[in-house]
């Protein structure tokens, strides 16, 4: 049953990251490019360490009592804090340079930024 | 132990991969290009989580903490240029 439950989170977790290359491909401009991407590689790599996780706690409860697995679950936990903590944040430093070096967003309406820059 | 699941996992994540290497590739600009690239470091952080997992290493998923740290200074400094310099 704990094997569903890994092969579920690995199938969220890879179709997600292959839909953020196919919208990096598909999108008119920069950043749309960006919304695509980083959100989508933020949350499928989350779904990826679940299943890492999952699989260790599996593996050390109920195949091996060795210490390993806890350090394997550990350090995956840390990976997909780190990657929350800092994707947002360089999606953001991104977006901004790309809108200071004179990018404009396509087909805008309306740009709260002109002028303000 | 290897676990083939997390095998064919990773070699999906590494098609992704391949896609964002287009868009470094044929990018019309600039920021195009360092959004393929930001893409691509996030994807392989996930392909080492993957195969860290699959061959029972720690030392893989170590590096992937590294390399998302590092990574991720790279695109602030890339980011820094675009923008004009520091202000």
């Amino acid at each position: 049953m704990i094997e569903w439950l890994i092969g579920i989170f690995l199938a969220i977790g890879v179709i997600f990251n292959l839909l953020a290359s196919i919208g990096l491909l598909r999108f008119p401009d920069v950043y749309t490019r960006i919304h695509a991407a980083t959100k989508c590689t933020t949350f499928g790599t989350i779904f990826i360490v679940l299943a890492t996780v999952t699989y260790a706690i599996y593996s050390y409860f109920w195949v091996e009592k060795d210490p390993s697995w806890i350090t394997i679950g550990i350090h995956s936990a840390l990976v997909v804090i780190f990657l929350v903590l800092t994707n947002p944040v360089g999606a953001h430093a991104l977006g901004r340079a790309a809108r200071k070096s004179g990018i404009l967003p396509y087909g805008a309406v309306i740009d709260e930024l002109e002028g303000r820059l | 132990m290897i676990a083939p699941e997390f095998f064919y996992a990773a070699l999906i994540v590494m098609i992704g991969a391949f896609l964002a290497l287009l868009r470094v590739f044929f990018g019309p600009s600039v920021p195009d290009r360092v959004v393929g690239v930001d893409t691509l470091n996030t994807l392989i952080v996930a392909g080492m989580v993957l195969l860290g997992a699959a061959y029972d290493r720690t030392i893989y998923i170590d590096i992937a903490i590294v390399y998302a740290l590092l990574s991720y200074v790279g695109t602030l400094a890339i980011a820094k240029y675009l923008q004009g310099g520091l202000e």
